[in-house]
């Protein structure tokens, strides 16, 4: 065992000690804020109350922004399930030339920085589509957001068909079950959960970016990331700002807790 | 055996074509996800690539297509630019080094010397924050070392103030951003270091310390590397942390994003720079083979 001096502990301890605080002490300033009277911002904080909670619940933008977000989320969603299940199953089922580069591809969009891929995206659709006469509008959003969520369900469910059994689906098809009878009734229910989890990565990752939306989304359209950095900008109002991120930190505890479910299950094999 | 192939080979007739041609089969896994990144992504990043060739037109201030290197030259020749570009390599080192100078104490800790509840605590507390979303932990930041705000409040009575918006600031809060990429990979490195090597060392007259930096360090590079990858990268990238807690901190990101609407020839030469360093570092962290590890 590595046996440490009472003192190099206690330094570690103290090292730990602060790396905690500095994770939450600002997550818990904030969350406190959202409850600060006064319109800018401060600590310590003079005096409570629910003023900006109320505020926010009648804030028709943040409605707008909140459906935005989940629709762009929920179509994102969608197509990087189906592209990353695909890519998936040929890259754990098949060897062949230029497996490395199709793998690359899949996690380019999120191995660049996400003002590049923006600006790639911004730069396709106002320098050569739209002078071809074709406005993407809306759309150009969840393309963009699905390339780089694609990665997110590859990834779970390339790892759990890499610990499948290829027996069971030869035993299914010699059974005479076809493609289609043998993904339903046999594969697709041994990477039920893994593709749970992916999805609702992709979810959670479309939901929270900012930069490729800042590019990509039309004008007048805001997602709840949009809508928070434009309320950051101009810091007078910035205490409704504080109630929507609140929510924002409370709600990212579902995700959390769902995926620790699902992959516990993934694990289990199920 | 022959009658069921027919047999099949009459009722499902995709089906038994499919498993007699593989190749068909993955060609046909392959088709769309490919059609979307190549047609979709590669393609935009090779039109951004032409777009830096263009210029813009001084008389209708429109994208003019063309030849021309002069964004590309504009890079190293305008000191503005030049300058942002070296800032932003060395804030996304400092980032990559606090991350790892953070991440081997608490690593070494929560593997080797914390009970198993602590250690399961401590990895839930470094990971639930990832969630909480990019800007609201900004947000955060930004209350945090704001003028009023709490960093002051507590070193007031020290009689000291704290760093207001610059460089340091950005620098804590992309650790603060990223730090569980880092956190993460070194924890598990260590956990898989098996503890009769820590035996030996000591068993050789090796104290815990040196232990550390001739034993654990060596083991755990890969590690680092692969979380370096994603601090270093993610930090290379951002410019929101440099607009929001830099006061006039101007990065890599921020040109691009400037230029994006009034020269988008300048934003599109500009993208390049990331890019280039993402690939060097890549190059780099490949040849120490610690990618497999990702």
């Amino acid at each position: 065992m590595l046996r440490f001096s009472k003192l190099s502990k206690a330094g570690m301890i103290a090292i730990i000690a602060l790396i905690l605080a500095f994770m939450y002490i600002p997550l818990f300033i904030l969350m406190l804020n959202s409850f600060n009277e006064a319109q800018v911002s401060s600590w310590p904080i003079q005096s409570y109350s629910l003023k900006w909670w109320e505020t926010a619940s009648e804030l028709e933008a943040i409605r707008n922004a909140l459906l935005n977000s989940v629709i762009v989320a929920l179509g994102a969603m969608v197509v990087a399930s189906i592209l990353g299940t695909l890519t998936a199953f040929a890259l754990s089922r098949f060897d062949f030339f230029g497996k490395t580069t199709v793998n690359l591809l899949v996690v380019l969009p999120i191995a660049l920085p996400g003002v590049v891929t923006g600006v790639a995206f911004s730069n396709t659709y106002s320098n050569f589509l739209t002078p071809a006469g074709f406005q993407i509008g809306y759309f150009g959003m969840i393309v963009a957001h699905a390339t780089f969520c694609i990665v997110m369900v590859f990834n779970n469910v390339f790892a759990r068909l890499k610990r499948m059994n290829p027996n069971l689906q030869e035993a299914s098809m010699d059974l005479g079950q076809g493609v289609w009878g043998t993904f339903r009734l046999v594969t697709f229910p041994q990477f039920r959960a893994a593709f749970g989890a992916g999805a609702l990565l992709a979810f959670a990752l479309s939901f929270d970016e900012v930069v490729v939306t800042i590019f990509t989304a039309p004008p007048g359209v805001d997602t709840v990331p949009l809508w928070i950095l434009k309320e950051m900008a101009r810091p007078t109002q910035a205490s409704v700002v504080n109630v929507v991120a609140t929510v924002i930190i409370i709600l990212s505890l579902i995700p959390v807790y769902v995926s620790q479910r699902l992959s516990r299950a993934a694990d289990d094999g199920k | 055996m022959t009658s069921l192939l027919e047999k099949t080979k009459s009722t499902m007739p995709i089906s038994s074509y499919l498993h007699l041609h593989p190749k068909v089969r993955l060609r046909a896994l392959l088709a769309l996800p490919m059609t979307w990144l190549v047609g979709v992504y590669i393609i935009s990043l090779f039109l951004l690539l032409i777009t830096a060739f263009w210029f813009i037109d001084p008389f209708t201030s429109r994208v003019r297509p063309g030849f021309t290197l002069e964004n590309f030259v504009s890079i190293f020749t305008v000191p503005a630019y030049l300058s942002t570009s070296i800032r932003t390599l060395l804030i996304a080192l400092g980032v990559t080094a606090l991350c790892i100078v953070l991440a081997i104490p608490l690593g070494i800790y929560m593997a080797k010397i914390a009970r198993p509840w602590v250690r399961n605590l401590l990895a839930v507390l470094i990971t639930l924050p990832l969630w909480a979303g990019y800007l609201v932990k900004l947000l955060a930041m930004r209350l945090t070392f704001t003028e009023n705000g709490f960093i002051n409040w507590l070193l007031d009575p020290i009689g000291i103030s704290g760093p207001g918006f610059g460089i340091p600031v950005v620098v804590l809060t992309l650790t603060y951003l990223w730090f569980p990429y880092m956190a993460l990979p070194v924890f598990t490195a260590i956990r898989q270091i098996p503890n009769n090597l820590f035996d030996a060392s000591a068993d050789l007259g090796q104290k815990a310390w040196p232990t550390i930096f001739r034993v654990v360090l060596p083991l755990i590079t890969p590690a680092i590397i692969a979380g370096s990858v994603f601090t270093f990268s993610l930090s290379l990238g951002d410019y929101l942390a440099a607009r929001f807690v830099g006061g006039s901190t101007q990065m890599i990101g921020s040109i691009i994003a400037a230029n994006i609407n009034l020269n988008p020839p300048v934003a599109a030469a500009f993208s390049m720079v990331p890019i280039a360093f993402v690939v060097m570092y890549l190059l780099v962290a490949r040849r120490t083979g610690s990618l497999e590890r990702m």
